[in-house]
């Protein structure tokens, strides 16, 4: 399991914006470098992230090559009404995770 | 190796044999110069937005690619969009793509948003291998394409060592 981290308000009131920020520990290695024996060091990506809120996917991304290592993704939404944010992260090599954070709408 | 071939295959006598020997030392040399313009030229930053915009027309504004002009440490550059957009579900922001001139991929990443995304705004950490190009693409609920492009300069360039 990589390291995760997630900020995000716990509380907030029904309809406010909030901010998200994931941070997720990965190499997110390009396929393009070379290794110190002049091999390419083979691809290893997260390709795909995903942010579902009480069973609706309120945001995604594909990611390529060119994010940098331990990726961030910062993004927003609507507080609709109190649950669980899931995130998961899906990647190169068999690479998910998911995490969970829950999260209160007054 | 070419010319031996020719000689023993040769129609008539050594002036034919040399025309073609020449003709073929050209010929090398047309297929070496070809081959690394068709590599640097196949998916351009304009071909790749067209692809992602499926031809449709793109046009400057609504949208903000926020990024330091010029950048220390390609590595790990940091971006944010923002478009703007009421972000109702009928009048949202659908995808937003970022695209890069000169890395080895032209695609950065594509962030697909919708009206429960509340505010049009993305942010994340890219690679940047050279001075370059970026364009940030955003396609609406409507259809509608926007964009923005930014140069930015960068003196540590990343995927370089390793």
């Amino acid at each position: 399991m990589a390291r995760a981290l997630i900020t995000m308000p716990a509380t907030a009131k029904k309809g406010e914006v909030i901010e998200i920020r994931t941070l997720i520990a990965h190499p997110m290695e390009t396929g393009y470098r070379r290794g110190d024996e002049g091999s390419v060091l083979p691809r290893n990506l997260i390709r795909r992230f995903s942010c579902v809120y009480d069973g609706e996917t309120v945001f995604s991304a594909e990611l390529f090559a060119a994010v940098a290592a331990n990726p961030l993704i910062s993004f927003s939404t609507v507080a609709a009404a109190s649950g669980t944010l899931t995130f998961s992260w899906d990647g190169d090599n068999g690479f998910a995770q998911t995490e969970r954070v829950a999260i209160t709408v007054t | 190796m070419a010319a031996g071939t020719i000689d023993r295959n040769g129609a008539s006598g050594r002036s034919a044999t040399r025309r073609t020997v020449l003709q073929g030392a050209l010929g090398l040399g047309v297929s070496l110069v070809i081959r690394p313009a068709v590599g640097a030229s196949a998916p351009s930053l304009d071909s790749a937005i067209r692809v992602f915009a499926s031809e449709a027309p793109v046009k400057v504004g609504r949208v903000v690619l926020d990024v330091a002009p010029l950048v220390e440490n390609g590595n790990a550059v940091p971006v944010t969009v923002s478009v703007e957009s009421p972000m109702t579900a009928t009048d949202h922001v659908r995808r937003i793509a970022i695209f890069n001139e000169l890395n080895p991929q032209r695609d950065v990443a594509v962030f697909t948003l919708g009206p429960r995304a509340g505010r049009a705004r993305v942010a994340t950490r890219i690679r940047l291998a050279t001075s370059q190009r970026l364009v940030a693409v955003a396609q609406m609920s409507d259809g509608t394409y926007w964009q923005h492009a930014v140069d930015v300069i960068v003196t540590l360039a990343a995927c370089i060592e390793s």
